[in-house]
């Protein structure tokens, strides 16, 4: 089961930058909520934003990650 | 037509409704809680919109992630472009780029803040399930 450390983690040490601030919405360990800030998505539209981050997963969400809710900006 | 008929029913979908919702469940009877905000939220705003229950065929997630490149549901499409999932439309409700993109006005009693549910006694939606009855 991830926890909200490794989340954070993977989305950090996957996005050149990035800060990312985790939590688990339900306890459950499935449920989880980001906030990551990183300067390449000044770039990006929010929509591959949010790729950028859900492509640290890969098919882990929706399977283990249950859900991963984003806020995701570029500062 | 390809060997894909899912994946075809889907882009026709999109192709064919101006704004398409793709959610867990329905708009009255949504099965999870993010597919029920994103649905209350274009509820709010007094939109026609049809929807899709991506659960009782999982090929239908499967085939639309692979069509939008976007891992969750739910997932919400206007004018045949995906515009986003809760929290993209949850945003963009609050800062009113949501009616702005669905090219309608927010009703003056529409609340501020994306409301976390469906509320009971809603005006009554406008549904086509396609892909459902097709598959």
């Amino acid at each position: 089961m991830p926890s909200t450390n490794d989340l954070k983690q993977r989305i950090e040490g996957s996005i050149p930058g990035a800060r990312a601030e985790v939590s688990d919405l339900t306890g459950g360990g499935d449920h989880f909520r980001a906030t990551v800030i990183a300067p390449d998505f000044a770039a990006l539209s929010r929509i591959e934003q949010h790729r950028r981050v859900y492509a640290v997963f890969g098919a882990e969400i929706g399977g283990p990650i249950h859900a991963l809710s984003l806020e995701t900006r570029a500062e | 037509m390809s060997d894909n008929p899912v994946r075809d029913a889907i882009t026709e979908a999109i192709t064919e409704h101006e704004i398409i919702l793709f959610m867990k469940g329905t708009p009255e009877q949504p099965r999870c809680g993010f597919s029920a905000r994103t649905a209350a939220a274009l509820d709010a705003l007094g939109t026609e919109y049809a929807a899709v229950d991506v659960l009782p065929d999982p090929r239908i997630r499967a085939e639309l992630s692979g069509v939008s490149n976007w891992p969750t549901i739910p997932q919400l499409f206007v004018r045949g472009e995906l515009l986003g999932g809760c929290d993209i439309i949850t945003e963009m409700y609050e800062s009113g780029e949501l009616a702005e993109a669905l090219r309608v006005q927010a009703p003056a009693d529409a609340p501020q803040h994306a409301p976390a549910a469906a509320e009971p006694g809603a005006p009554p939606l406008q549904i086509q399930n396609d892909l459902v009855d097709r598959a």
